[in-house]
């Protein structure tokens, strides 16, 4: 896949490779080995095994442990096969390479327990606890720890290998399986609360899906991938190849349909369903607007939560009877959510303008560091003492009133009716997205994320465009903190870390950038399943862990799947330039001096 | 009137609103900084007079010593955002990219000092005349746990994106930074750990050129010399510093000429995540605390510093991080408190982040000029 081996790859069809390559499995075993044991000692085996998946046979703590080893069995066979090569055959050799690496990833797990055993390094690492080496021993003394992990990750790595010798459709099926089993558990909670007499069916009292409902579920997924998928694609493809006004009927009708399901659905859930929702869609809100600042106009703001703590502040000095007592008398106080909102909007803007006009000159990576900067400046000053008088610094502005609006009132013990005013302006958002996307001045944003400097030699006044994309970008995030102060009915400095910024980065990046889908499915996914800054998700038990998650999550986005769970087709086409200027060499539809990527370094293009 | 800033302008454009915006920003903020530096000296002629008095009706006079105890203060943190942005400095002169997470590292080498620390002051090692090998030991090790970090994200975050576009690896970077901070908080738990207390004669203050310095301001600023003298011996007089000025002058030639450009750049990685590590510990000796978000506003305060004194200039790095500690320490009772603003020390942070910009917007090539491959000069 990289450039550097294409070279290697010029003289075709070379004969497959069928030796087993124990630099690759050891190199596998070892970095599982280390894996899992820095899971166990992060505590995550632990701190999950409160939740069950199945019902008695498997609890989500085991699970934390088991999915690497499956993992790791999978990825040692697989490889890379370039065009013009052709894929060595699978077989036994990859069964013993999962096999092995399972093995040696286990062995990292037994070291563990005999250390855990006999030396007590609970000092500094606090996890390194005779609960986790009960736990590691599957509570059945040491004898019986220290050796079973050793054939058990070898056999989930030996399933795992196993996938790779299957063929498409069933490793397809396989995958739906799992994946169905471990949804259907995450989501219990949700799923109970939108249709009650399924807990008795599917789940057991104390949690956890019951093991004759798993194998249904299992049954039922299997069956559905195995012979549900052709209809769907053939729906699907109907959709794709629809054109003119049959595609845009389509596409209405598609839209009409979610909005009324997320219309409805809130009415038949229970406060806490309604409460992550309105969490879900705050954070999508925000989501959105750094989708236009990073996504179409790419510049990499990491300071956005800047324009959201403004955004909140100002409706909360503007509504609260509580705000700092150094405000002069004849500035609007105590008024209607919605004229606090308009000011909000102008307030926004002008600090868009105000952060954007000095950083939009510069490159973009001290550009994402400035606005870091500016995002700390402004919490400070929040924070401070300085303007205590003024924003009641670490005590921040309490008694916000519910936003009134004569028949219904938006008020944060009512999630639903927060829900409701997000999906309004979510989809204010998204219109105002996907026009732009379209317009001139969304052709002039990518033209300037794609290259500056062509872009300006085609005559776009890049200063103001990038302008613009600060703040339509502030705006969208100064609807979001209106929203947020309402619901919340009081405002902190401690609400808007640099923390936010990242995250919402995160979802924008998981979801893809630039594209509106992929933005909304990275807000439900990523909010909705592991939570928020401070708000929880699904799976409350990963509050602790979520953070490093997403951490994880960003590493592994950049360096495998750039473009995004849903990505934008032209947003990928640039990040994977080189890949199909590759393919497309190889398979000699290119002029040979072609493959000139240009910033590819310690490469020569093959002449 | 003002340096141009960008290329945008070399080209010739006429300038827009926003040009006229940005003078007004750089005007404001001098003749801010020109009336606060004015009225301080005005308060220490006489803390009566009205000027002094004019935004900041309290006005006292900062005796000698305070003032001296600030410039110390500053210099010694300005010494460890030195060692911190000598690691920011090479990988940008090499990479082109700014790892965001070299925060971490130095947090990393932190982390390592307050375990070492705290097992060698069970065995009694952390005072009397056991101290210094302790010390020694224990920097060893932190720069050694901060080399590895350095070098293991190097191999798995940064190489597989060489030559992707620059955002992609800073944004990785964002996300190897947060990835570790949040692991040693699972791993170590969220709390402050606290380095066990140094010994008495290393906490006594001493008279140098009529500064009143405690010890440890003193091993910091020693140790920090020693570092900077030990990198600039090795970047410009052995063979391998030879290799990682070629590379980060051209990589293609540098390749050429039969230099191994991956075994360079995991070079760079390491001896500025060593110099990170020694940092951490320098941390843990002065503020006798860490805890896992250490690194973040070092980190970011030591980027500020590397750009000061200009991307790829060692030297400036360090005068960079020297100057940045120095204005940090003083600017808020020098300049803010004269303007009348409250709570001063809150803003310290505000301060370093202000001069970040300040500098990018007069001088974003930095005070010592910038050492950039010809790709990376935008």
């Amino acid at each position: 896949m990289t450039a550097a081996s294409v070279p290697n790859a010029a003289p075709a069809l070379l004969p497959a490779d069928t030796s087993i390559d124990w630099n690759r499995i050891t190199r596998f075993g070892g970095l599982l080995a280390l894996g899992l044991v820095f899971i166990s000692l992060a505590g995550m085996p632990l701190g999950l095994n409160q939740r069950t998946v199945i019902e008695p046979v498997l609890s989500l703590g085991y699970l934390a442990l088991m999915w690497l080893p499956f993992l790791a069995g999978y990825n040692v066979g697989n490889e890379i096969v370039l065009e013009g090569m052709e894929a060595t055959k699978k077989g036994p050799r990859d069964l013993l390479g999962g096999l092995i690496v399972g093995a040696i990833g286990g062995v990292g797990l037994s070291i563990l327990v005999l250390l855990i055993d006999n030396f007590d390094l609970r000092d500094p690492l606090v996890n390194w606890s005779p609960q986790l080496l009960e736990f590691l021993n599957f509570e059945n003394g040491v004898g019986f720890g220290s050796w079973i992990w050793i054939p058990f990750c070898g056999l989930l790595g030996l399933a795992g290998a196993s996938l790779q010798l299957m063929s498409q459709t069933m490793r397809r099926a396989v995958m739906t399986v799992i994946l169905a089993v471990i949804v259907l558990s995450v989501f219990e909670f949700l799923i109970i609360d939108i249709v009650d007499p399924l807990k008795k069916v599917l789940y057991a009292q104390q949690g956890g899906l019951k093991w004759g409902a798993a194998i249904v579920v299992a049954i039922l997924a299997a069956a559905f991938s195995l012979f549900g998928r052709e209809p769907i694609s053939q729906v699907r493809s109907n959709y794709n190849d629809a054109t003119g006004p049959e595609k845009s009927r389509q596409t209405a009708v598609l839209i009409g349909l979610s909005v009324l399901a997320l219309i409805v659905i809130p009415m038949f859930t229970g406060k806490i369903t309604q409460e992550l929702l309105a969490n879900v869609g705050i954070f999508l809100l925000l989501a959105l607007g750094l989708n236009i600042v990073v996504g179409l106009a790419g510049i990499l703001d990491l300071g956005y939560v800047a324009f959201f703590a403004v955004g909140g502040y100002t409706t909360a000095v503007l509504t609260s009877s509580n705000r700092g007592e150094d405000w002069p008398s004849w500035f609007p106080s105590e008024i209607h959510w919605v004229l606090a909102l308009i000011a909000t909007v102008i307030m926004a803007g002008i600090v868009g303008l105000i952060i954007g006009a000095p950083v939009i000159r510069m490159r973009g990576d001290y550009l994402a560091i400035v606005t870091l900067g500016f995002g700390e400046i402004i919490r400070l000053l929040f924070l401070s003492d300085w303007l205590n008088g003024y924003f009641n610094g670490a005590q921040g502005i309490t008694n916000i009133p519910p936003a009134d609006f004569g028949i219904f009132e938006i008020k944060g013990t009512d999630p639903r009716s927060v829900f409701y005013l997000v999906l309004f302006f979510a989809a204010i958002s998204i219109y105002v997205s996907w026009r732009l996307e379209r317009s001139r001045l969304g052709r002039a944003w990518m033209a300037i994320r794609e290259d500056e400097s062509v872009a300006e030699a085609m005559g776009i006044n890049t200063v103001n465009v990038k302008l613009m994309a600060f703040v339509v970008g502030a705006v969208l995030a100064s609807f979001s903190g209106a929203i947020f102060a309402t619901k919340v009915g009081s405002i902190f400095p401690t609400s808007f870390l640099i923390l936010v910024s990242i995250i919402i980065l995160v979802v924008v990046i998981v979801g893809g950038m630039g594209n509106i889908v992929g933005v909304i499915v990275g807000a439900f996914v990523l909010i909705g399943v592991l939570g928020g800054p401070k708000q929880p998700g699904l799976l409350q038990e990963f509050s602790e862990y979520k953070l490093l998650i997403y951490g994880a999550l960003l590493i592994w986005m950049m360096l495998k799947r750039p473009e995004g769970l849903v990505p934008n087709a032209r947003r990928s086409r640039e990040l994977h330039q080189d890949e199909f200027l590759q393919d497309a060499w190889l398979k000699g539809e290119v002029d040979d001096a072609v493959p000139d990527s240009g910033d590819v370094d310690g490469t020569v293009a093959p002449a | 009137m003002f340096p141009l800033t960008s290329a945008v302008q070399v080209k010739g454009s006429r300038r827009t609103t926003v040009d006229w915006f940005l003078v007004l920003i750089r005007v404001v903020l001098i003749s801010l900084i020109v009336v606060g530096i004015l009225a301080f000296i005005a308060q220490q002629i006489d803390p009566e007079n009205a000027f002094a008095k004019w935004r900041n009706p309290g006005a006292n006079r900062l005796t000698a010593a305070q003032f001296k105890g600030l410039v110390v203060t500053g210099l010694s943190q300005g010494a460890m955002y030195g060692l911190i942005a000598l690691g920011y400095s090479m990988v940008y002169g090499v990479l082109g990219f700014i790892n965001f997470a070299h925060g971490e590292v130095f947090m990393l080498g932190a982390f390592t000092g307050f375990v070492t620390s705290n097992k060698l002051a069970e065995a009694g090692l952390w005072e009397g005349a056991a101290f210094l090998p302790s010390v020694i030991m224990t920097a060893i090790l932190a720069a050694l746990i901060a080399t590895g970090a350095a070098v293991l994200m190097e191999r798995v975050a940064y190489r597989p994106l060489r030559g992707s576009p620059r955002l992609i690896p800073l944004i990785t970077s964002i996300g190897v930074s947060f990835f570790i901070q949040n692991a040693v908080i699972l791993l170590f738990g969220p709390g402050a750990k606290s380095y066990p207390s140094n010994p008495e004669w290393l906490q006594q203050k001493r008279s140098i050129l009529t500064f009143e310095v405690e010890g440890t301001k003193i091993l910091v600023l020693i140790v920090a010399a020693i570092s900077m003298a030990g990198l600039w011996f090795f970047v410009e007089r052995t063979k391998t510093g030879k290799a990682m000025r070629a590379v980060a002058e051209d990589k293609e030639i540098a390749s050429l000429m039969g230099i191994n450009v991956d075994r360079t750049i995991v070079t760079t990685f390491a001896v500025g995540g060593a110099m990170a590590g020694i940092a951490g510990i320098l941390w843990g000796l002065l503020f006798r605390s860490v805890i896992a978000t250490t690194g973040f506003l070092p980190g970011i305060k030591a980027f500020t510093a590397a750009v000061v004194g200009g991307v790829g200039n060692l030297g400036g790095a360090m005068a960079g991080g020297v100057s940045l500690g120095t204005a940090e320490a003083t600017a808020p009772l020098v300049l803010l408190e004269p303007l009348g603003v409250d709570g001063v020390s809150q803003l310290r942070d505000a301060v370093a982040f202000t001069l970040l910009i300040l500098v990018l917007l007069i001088k974003p090539t930095g005070l010592f000029g910038e050492r950039l491959s010809s790709e990376d000069r935008a």
